[in-house]
């Protein structure tokens, strides 16, 4: 019993900040924090299987998040919405078909991943760098030009799928407020992006991953089939980067392609190198801090005491928060590599620091 | 036949700019085996520097003609963007050299500078565009329904003197047997009496002198400056740096004017929103078929 301690802890704290969320005791603001910190968990975790893992430097992430959230977009107007036409399935189906929604767009991420996954069967390092964002651009400059997606100016509609989930609710679980079945999907689908990676890195063909991350060569004498190594991993990164944008699309009810572009992939590489390369439970602290970093300097009145000796010198000078907070973060994150450039957990994981933690937990 | 060679001339103009920031990229990842992420945002300061010093010059102050302050604007454009690259690496890139910390770490940091780069500047000076001043008299040329302005032709020329002045001191010159001596082996080089910092630093100073000089054109031909306007030309150009074969002139050279020609031929055929989705296909052809670029070498790695 003492192994799951840990899981218990986990699934308690979610069950409580799903009864805090239907009770109205934290607001739509705080679900929301709480739903882009599970969002950015299952990005930074999924590109930390390419960067940290398998030591591939990809910058273009977004791109498949891109995919995911389309496909997981357009999925959910046609079943649910009245966009393209009557709704496929009735309203009460909703919660069942939703989860299926959300992976069905990741699988076509996992698939659009060959895109990048078959030129790394002959390139490395920088080269590999380049493909990925030409893929990032591509996938982005591809949708925009599709006008029955809506092109540049984005698409909706989303939202009617998570209108019928709650307008479906059970009588006994909606009470008198409607029920967060957006934020019960993100936690679940962060804990199964947390279990899959787990278990895959733990596999055989994790093994494999790190064998290539050390040295290809090596690793291809020792028998290891490093092509079909690298499209899995990739495949997997990239499948559960669809996840994640599928309930991005969900949780903001809007996708626009301009959303998924290079910078997007930056903050999931800041995440990866802020946690440290190749560790899960670094990939998942960086996650939350980096994600509630940017929400405390969202604040304006932080950011003017923080630039009051500048603001003292220039009086007219009105620094506004939401670029600020984008020098310091780039700042914050130059200032780590310089002093603690493996990032917040290096390499180990939280069980390698702390190891009496073994104990409290297992993923089996 | 006027419309093929109109395009041309375009596609030659738009070559010129990639080239020319590619150039810079190529220069500093041939010696340091960095990919430089915050040179297409040197560029953008390039391009701010080169309108305050236009502004400055054809001001009350001093008010020199225009085309005065083109001729003085050039050298001191490029002495100033040259001064921020250098800090840049001083500040940035040479601590964890001396560190010697993991390539990957540095590359990092060179994408947070650029994200610096970009921010600062908006958060300084505010997220409204400016207008460049016109500083060259603009002369339209018509041979036979071909349109050629005097500024085409200073941006062409520009690149093609910057690429045969850069080869000439990479393969010419004493300086440039040490970079690509640094580039060859970085640990012998010191052991040969050769300041490795000070090499370093006369790359950066050409790399970020001549994406000053590519600022300016830039400005000049397209008078917007806004604090995002090098992050996607420096993209591109990277890209044409790799396509080139990243670490050689000649490579990013052509690679520049093969982006040009593809963009420009992309967007004479199809809708111009094509552009990119055509560009970078064709580009993940050619990395797919010649993975190393196509004047790069393969780098032979010991077992």
């Amino acid at each position: 019993m003492q192994k799951y301690t840990f899981n218990i802890l986990m699934a308690a704290l979610a069950v409580a900040l799903l009864a805090m969320a239907q009770l109205r005791i934290i607001d739509n603001y705080i679900q929301a924090v709480i739903m882009f910190v599970g969002i950015n968990i299952m990005m930074s975790t999924s590109l930390n299987l390419v960067n940290g893992n398998m030591g591939e430097f990809t910058c273009g992430h977004a791109a498949f998040m891109c995919v995911g959230a389309y496909v997981a977009s357009i999925l959910s107007v046609l079943c649910f919405g009245s966009k393209f036409g009557d709704p496929i399935f009735p309203e009460a189906a909703s919660f069942f078909v939703f989860p299926f929604i959300i992976l069905l767009g990741g699988a076509v991420a996992a698939l659009s991943s060959i895109l990048v996954a078959l030129p790394s069967f002959k390139t490395r390092d920088d080269y590999l760098a380049i493909i990925t964002i030409a893929v990032n651009y591509m996938v982005i400059s591809a949708i925009e030009n599709m006008d029955w997606v809506g092109g540049s100016r984005g698409f909706q509609g989303m939202k009617d799928t998570v209108w019928a989930m709650v307008d479906s609710t059970p009588a006994w679980l909606a009470g008198e407020n409607d029920f967060p079945w957006v934020l019960l999907y993100v936690i679940l689908f962060t804990a199964f992006d947390i279990w899959v990676i787990r278990r895959f890195i733990t596999s055989t063909y994790g093994k494999g991953v790190n064998a290539v991350c050390q040295d290809e060569t090596a690793a291809e004498i020792m028998s290891v089939n490093t092509n079909k190594i690298k499209t899995v991993n990739f495949m997997i990164s990239a499948g559960l980067a669809g996840c994640a944008g599928g309930l991005f699309a969900h949780v903001i009810g809007y996708v626009n392609p301009q959303s998924f572009n290079i910078l997007k992939s930056t903050e999931a590489m800041v995440m990866v190198y802020l946690g440290g390369m190749g560790s899960l439970s670094g990939a998942v602290i960086s996650a939350i801090v980096f994600t509630v970093l940017l929400e405390i300097l969202r604040s304006q009145a932080l950011i003017d005491f923080l630039m009051a000796p500048a603001t003292f010198v220039f009086p007219d000078w009105e620094p506004s928060a939401g670029v600020i907070k984008w020098v310091m973060i780039p700042l914050l994150l130059v200032l780590i590599m310089q002093f603690r450039p493996e990032g917040i957990m290096g390499n180990k994981e939280l069980s390698d620091v702390f190891p009496k933690l073994k104990k409290f937990y297992t993923f089996k | 036949m006027d419309f093929i060679i109109q395009n041309i001339i375009n596609a030659l103009q738009w070559g010129s700019f990639y080239a020319l920031i590619a150039l810079g990229y190529t220069l500093v990842y041939g010696v340091l085996r960095l990919i430089n992420f915050a040179h297409g945002d040197i560029f953008m300061v390039g391009a701010y520097i080169a309108f305050f010093v236009a502004g400055f010059m054809l001001g009350p102050a001093l008010g020199l003609s225009p085309m005065t302050t083109f001729l003085f604007a050039v050298p001191l454009t490029m002495f100033l963007t040259a001064c921020v690259g250098v800090t840049l690496e001083r500040i940035a890139y040479r601590p964890l050299r001396r560190k010697g910390a993991h390539r990957l770490y540095v590359v990092i940091t060179a994408l947070m500078c650029g994200l610096i780069l970009e921010y600062s500047n908006l958060a300084v000076l505010g997220a409204s565009r400016l207008k460049f001043p016109e500083l060259v008299e603009k002369t339209i040329w018509n041979l036979g329904g071909v349109t050629l302005t005097n500024l085409k032709v200073i941006v062409i020329f520009a690149a093609v003197a910057v690429f045969v002045i850069l080869n000439f001191i990479v393969t010419k010159t004493k300086i440039g047997m040490a970079m690509r001596g640094i580039s060859y082996d970085k640990f012998a080089i010191p052991l040969m009496g050769i300041p490795i910092d000070s090499i370093i630093v006369f790359t950066f100073i050409l790399g970020s002198g001549f994406a000053g000089l590519a600022g300016l054109l830039f400005a000049m031909s397209y008078p917007v400056l806004e604090p995002f306007m090098g992050m996607i030309i420096g993209w591109k150009a990277f890209i044409a740096a790799v396509v080139g074969g990243i670490g050689d002139i000649r490579g990013a050279f052509y690679g520049g004017f093969l982006l040009g020609f593809i963009e420009v031929g992309v967007v004479t055929v199809f809708p111009s929103t094509y552009r990119d989705l055509f560009a970078f296909t064709i580009l993940l052809i050619i990395l797919w078929m010649k993975p190393t670029g196509l004047f790069g070498m393969p780098q032979s790695t010991k077992i």
